[in-house]
């Protein structure tokens, strides 16, 4: 909702799991336990660097059950505006940053028959924690994950040691690829599928399952959008009655924060729609990319997503 | 902190109704009304901590009435189990239920409760009830019920838990002993808009688009409450659909001269928590009974409260069961409201 929320934790391990993800153990700073919460949860952390504050979403990929400590995957993004680089860079063990609670988008279905996981490169971090929720239950479930290549199988031997034969892995480079026409086809009545991944990847299984005959209800997906970047423009916010410049590489959210108004949000990633925001006058057109709003919401262009979306335009005014 | 409570374990909700408020009880009553009217909004604010002595400074209210409500449960439920119910994937939501319950009594009564926590090796010691149970957490066969009829039984007030999928919340457990004519054995495994369906008036307004909403979007550790109320004759907690028979009577033996006496106001302190393990919202409907004529000792209260029933929709009369004897109440609150403004807030004067 916003930082008075947060909670300080300590970096007290960091691991290279693959060349590009890094494995970050957080605990508490008063060494207490850390708030429970359920598997396929996130955090936002808030990373204050020298010159902005990113605020990321990173799905909890400890288990449910072990309260000391929570554990995320950071993948460095090729084209970050930041926030990952800066977990890679500038972080260290002994570092204290800000998280917010966990909130929970992505979570099992409690009245499942089969839980159906598909998993691609980093997007495996949320299943290792409802992997935790799952284990040992009476529902029966089962992992599809596929990597580059084997060096990029983050979290492998965990999933081996936990959850052998419930596991298989699919590597690019040895031309394995999730049959996901012949997985989504002979389910069990009751299965739900969950996938997390790139947005092909994502796009590929909700299409696949729907040409299958699945009902939506039973189809589940997480992609935390990294805010794009794009070209930089202007907004004037209403309310609070200010100019606030958009840079080419910041999104409009971390813009409008930085002028010190506060947005409500839950996910910083195009997903909750918490941060719904009402466009009051616009010359020129929104770029929408947030998971949140249907075609028909975009084609009024009454509201925007300011955590992921921007504009191209030369006036801009929101209800903020 | 609290003082030690004095409690009233005589008091009863049925035959003699020996229930009633002290002084400090009625001081303290939650007025529902803002304003000289009522209206349907949605007032939602954060569960934050109220001033001392409120029904809001602690996240879970136990009051003088504590053991008599307790005892008043434990009647229903001997001759109803079904008030209690609990769908198979709710257990999980159970131990959440639980813990937050007895983490807050512990904390904010600490001389009425006690937890220890070892790992999942639990203690948990209820002096006003006079229990004593050790248990392991998440192992329900350690406790003598399931968590939640465990828990809820020492707590006053209705429980709901409701699941979250689908973008919707489902009623899939509960306890239901202190409801405005309402039935969990009816309602459970229903969504949100079913649920609240017979309501008149608020589907209109949007009401309950926007509560779900919000209620998706519940945060843990930002829990959030509302007022509701309706009236009771008698002090009953158990106005339930299944036993209508036994009050719905009543509705007919108001006249003015008793209805000081019968008539109550009947304010539900409503309470949503976000669960953490199961990702599911507790609902806790926490019941206040005040009689017109407690109510009347504070003339604020009596001024307000005669003008909202006055000028109350018709269909709200009609929905809140209030048809027979509004004009009643009305009547007997008229003598109480010369008509002065009342000051802004709900408190007494």
């Amino acid at each position: 909702m916003s930082d008075a929320q947060t909670l300080a934790v300590e970096v007290k391990a960091i691991e290279a799991v693959t060349p590009l993800i890094k494995h970050f153990t957080l605990a508490a700073i008063d060494g207490g336990a850390l708030p429970a919460f359920s598997g396929g949860s996130h955090i936002v952390v808030v990373m204050k660097g020298a010159t902005r504050v990113h605020r990321n979403p990173y799905s909890l990929l400890s288990s449910p059950r072990e309260l000391d400590t929570y554990e995320i995957g950071v993948r460095r993004m090729e084209e970050s505006r930041g926030g990952s680089h800066y977990m890679h860079d500038a972080v260290k063990v002994g570092s204290r940053i800000e998280i917010a609670h966990p909130v929970n988008l992505f979570a099992l279905d409690k009245i499942a028959r089969k839980h159906l996981l598909m998993a691609g490169g980093v997007g495996i971090t949320p299943f290792m924690a409802m992997l935790e929720d799952l284990h040992g239950g009476a529902v029966p479930y089962e992992l599809h994950y596929s990597v580059r290549a084997p060096e990029h199988a983050a979290f492998l031997p965990r999933l081996e040691a936990r959850e052998a034969g419930r596991v298989r892995m699919y590597y690019d480079s040895e031309n394995q690829a999730i049959d996901f026409e012949g997985l989504l086809s002979r389910q069990p009545l009751g299965t739900h599928v969950y996938v997390c991944g790139p947005a092909a990847m994502i796009n590929r299984v909700i299409a696949t399952a729907q040409h299958c005959g699945w009902s939506d209800s039973h189809i589940h997906s997480e992609q935390f959008s990294a805010p794009p970047v794009g070209d930089a423009f202007d907004v004037f916010l209403a309310r609070s009655g200010l100019k606030v410049h958009v840079p080419h590489d910041q999104s409009l959210m971390e813009s409008i924060e930085a002028a010190g108004v506060e947005v409500p949000y839950l996910c910083r990633g195009g997903v909750c729609g918490f941060c719904l925001t009402k466009v009051l006058e616009l010359d020129g057109e929104l770029v929408h990319n947030d998971h949140y709003l249907s075609e028909a919401e975009r084609a009024k262009g009454k509201h925007i997503m300011p955590c992921v979306s921007r504009a191209r335009c030369r006036h801009l005014v929101l209800d903020l | 902190m609290s003082a030690t409570l004095e409690f009233k374990p005589q008091e009863s909700y049925r035959d003699d109704f020996t229930f009633r408020n002290s002084r400090a009880a009625i001081r303290r009553f939650p007025l529902p009304f803002p304003e000289d009217e009522y209206m349907y909004s949605v007032n939602i604010e954060p569960h934050v901590a109220g001033p001392p002595g409120s029904v809001t400074e602690h996240a879970f209210d136990v009051d003088e009435h504590y053991i008599a409500e307790c005892r008043e449960r434990a009647l229903v439920l001997a001759a109803e189990p079904l008030r209690y119910q609990a769908l198979p994937h709710m257990m999980s939501s159970q131990w959440d239920t639980l813990e937050l319950i007895m983490e807050s009594l512990a904390r904010d009564y600490p001389h009425h409760f006690l937890l220890e926590r070892h790992g999942n090796r639990w203690h948990w010691v209820n002096r006003p009830l006079a229990l004593d149970d050790r248990f392991t957490f998440g192992e329900p066969h350690s406790l003598p019920r399931e968590p939640l009829d465990y828990i809820t039984r020492q707590a006053q007030g209705d429980f709901v838990v409701m699941d979250q999928r689908e973008g919707d919340l489902w009623t899939e457990a509960g306890m239901v002993t202190t409801q405005a004519d309402w039935s969990l054995d009816f309602d459970i495994g229903m969504t949100f808009k079913e649920w609240h369906g017979p309501v008149p008036l608020a589907h209109e307004l949007g009401v309950f688009d926007r509560a779900l909403k919000f209620l998706l979007n519940l945060r843990l550790g930002q829990p959030v409450r509302r007022l509701n109320w309706t009236m009771t004759v008698h002090p009953r907690l158990d106005t339930s659909p299944e036993n209508y028979p036994h009050w719905g009577p009543d509705r007919s033996t108001v006249t003015l001269q008793n209805a000081g006496e019968l008539l109550h106001l009947r304010v539900e302190l409503q309470g949503l928590w976000r669960l953490p393990r199961s990702n599911a919202v507790l609902f806790g409907i926490r019941c206040y009974l005040i009689s017109l004529a407690e109510l009347a000792t504070v003339p604020k209260w009596a001024r307000r409260v005669h003008r909202v029933l006055k000028t109350l929709h018709p269909a709200l009369v009609d929905y809140k069961g209030l048809t027979r004897y509004r004009d009643t109440a009305v009547a007997w609150l008229a003598p109480h409201d010369d008509g002065a403004p009342t000051s802004p807030g709900t408190g007494p004067d």
